[in-house]
């Protein structure tokens, strides 16, 4: 009984792959606190979400069965994580836009020196 | 294939596999609701990261990296458990299904133990957001505290410090302006921002951690009652991929919040 019966639909993940994945994860994730040490410059949270998006690749590609699934799950995710991306960098460009120009600590509709 | 041999499957799909494709359909719909749930915060983070590092490198210094790294090494092994339950079911290992469900249960109240006790030593340090953010002595890191209130020196009347008049929006100048608040040594002002987003971002997770729970107890019950088989499996199929996401989230919250540097 055990083992021996298959499922009608869904892709079984061998045992192998879902340990790999698991060691893969925990070396990255020893990686990411080891390398917070170091520091890369201006590089540091492009390495520290470099290593963060590999390991969410392997999660939704082994552990939700995404590599096995049907494309379209996997287009609706990517678009959704694309949205994301574009809305961040979109505020980002913005800010970046006002920042130079802001006084620190001043706001107009706040009295800040009460005369 | 008639409904009569699978008594699982709706009137309204045609066969098994129909109905397990759009149900993981609307499992991925909901999953990218929640990323774009999850976006909102993560553009906080990005926007106020990106004019404030300062306080990030200050604050982020109160976050306990080894709790947080734990936290990430039992989140990662609960997923294990829970993709290898999936297996289980489809399989039709019962006994091994009901074992992982419960490992993956004990994952979930690991993770908020230490969530408890992450969010004990803040409140007790007061390093809460808002106006609720009033750091004792103890609770500060690296000396910043016990520093001697200087008094400022008084702005003559004949000087006021009013800045020049602001040609673009409001708020902005053009020219470089006066600074009106100098950060006070130490602790750079507005830390209570960062703790803000911190429990957002941390606290709407842990909601999802205990919603995840609640499912997985759902499982369990119903894997005892030997509900699944490998002809229907998929409600711990789809609870699975929630927990994921749930994983997710955390591998992405952990550098960002506890590994600043």
């Amino acid at each position: 009984m055990a083992g021996s019966a298959h499922p009608r639909v869904g892709h079984v993940v061998p045992l192998r792959v879902l340990f790999g994945v698991l060691a893969t994860l925990l070396v990255m994730t020893y990686v990411t606190v080891a390398v917070s040490g170091y520091d890369f410059g201006r590089f540091n949270l492009w390495v520290a979400l470099g290593i963060a998006l590999f390991k969410a690749s392997l999660v939704l590609l082994f552990f939700m069965h995404l590599k096995y699934d049907k494309p379209f799950n996997a287009i609706i995710i990517i678009t959704s994580l694309a949205f994301v991306m574009l809305f961040i960098a979109g505020a980002l460009m913005d800010v970046k836009q006002y920042q130079p120009n802001k006084i620190e600590g001043y706001a107009p509709a706040i009295k800040t020196n009460p005369q | 294939m008639s409904h009569s041999e699978t008594p699982y499957l709706q009137h309204h799909f045609e066969t098994p596999e129909q109905q397990f494709d759009a149900g993981k359909l609307g499992m991925w719909l909901f999953l990218a609701t929640e990323i774009l749930l999850f976006g909102g915060l993560f553009c906080a983070y990005a926007v106020y990261r990106a004019t404030h590092p300062e306080i990030f490198l200050y604050a982020h210094q109160f976050l306990d990296k080894r709790l947080g790294g734990t936290n990430t090494v039992i989140l990662l092994c609960s997923s294990l458990t829970m993709a290898w339950a999936v297996r289980a079911s489809q399989l039709g290992q019962r006994k091994l299904l009901i074992a992982l469900l419960s490992l993956t249960l004990l994952g979930g109240f690991g993770f908020m133990g230490i969530k408890y006790v992450e969010y004990k030593a803040k409140w007790e340090h007061g390093l809460l957001p808002g106006t609720h953010f009033a750091p004792h002595a103890e609770g500060e890191a690296h000396g910043a505290a016990a520093e001697p209130a200087v008094p400022q020196p008084a702005v003559p009347k004949a000087t006021p410090t009013i800045p020049p008049s602001a040609p673009g929006p409001a708020g902005t100048v053009k020219d470089a302006a006066p600074k009106l608040a100098p950060h006070t040594r130490g602790r750079p002002s507005n830390v209570q921002i960062f703790f803000g987003i911190y429990f957002l971002m941390t606290g709407l997770h842990g909601i999802h951690v205990l919603a995840g729970m609640g499912a997985i107890f759902w499982l369990l019950v119903r894997s005892i009652k030997g509900h699944f088989s490998p002809d229907y499996f998929t409600p711990v199929d789809f609870v699975g991929l929630y927990w994921h996401l749930v994983d997710l989230i955390w591998i992405f919250l952990f550098p960002l919040l506890y590994l600043v540097s």
